[in-house]
């Protein structure tokens, strides 16, 4: 059952791609890169317990985090035109 | 008893990707930008709970529930932030939401 949900999991990082594809703001394709980050972050966990290896459930706190971060970093580069290092 | 937790953590994990599949069909169906951001936040909300709900029944009570708890907890705090700063920027920047029917805004 862990594999069908890494499956199912995977099904949607591809209709979330769909969607950055065809997005016509650059907001839909930020929604879905946030969307793949979230959905790669359950994959990690989900493979850690495949995997038999708990250490991957760190890794996928820290993709989270990171994925967060990268979301908010390009909304404010895309809203004020620069990382506030004016 | 653990094949009661092990009967629950397969439902959970099914129902989890089942909603993960529905948010990521939301995506791409919805008309507008609003309304994908309402289908993607069901991905994270139900869907990645779940799926944590159903590993934690998997794994019962040690120190990687524990993780997995704060996984939840991290989901739980930043995903509505990152919905909530992508739609006001969207709405700061001008994006008109679709009020009036379907019309095809490509």
């Amino acid at each position: 059952m862990l594999a069908a949900a890494a499956i199912a999991l995977l099904v949607t990082i591809l209709l979330a791609l769909a969607r950055a594809a065809l997005g016509p703001s650059v907001f839909d394709r930020l929604q879905a890169a946030n969307t793949v980050g979230t959905c790669a972050m359950l994959i990690l966990a989900l493979l850690g317990f495949l995997g038999g290896r708990p250490e991957f459930l760190d890794l996928a706190i820290v993709y989270g985090l990171l994925n967060v971060i990268g979301v908010i970093a390009v909304l404010k580069f895309f809203n004020r035109g620069n990382l506030g290092d004016s | 008893m653990t094949t009661l937790f092990e009967i629950l953590s397969a439902l959970c994990l099914a129902g989890g990707g089942f909603f993960c599949i529905v948010g990521g069909i939301g995506l791409l169906r919805m008309p507008d930008f609003y309304t994908r951001v309402h289908a993607a936040s069901l991905t994270e909300t139900l869907g990645a709970g779940l799926i944590l709900l159903g590993l934690m029944l998997h794994e019962g009570f040690t120190l990687v529930t524990v993780k997995l708890l704060m996984i939840g907890l991290l989901i739980f705090f930043a995903s509505p932030t990152a919905s909530h700063a992508l739609t006001r920027a969207a709405l700061l920047r001008g994006l008109k939401p679709l009020l009036d029917g379907p019309a095809e805004n490509k």
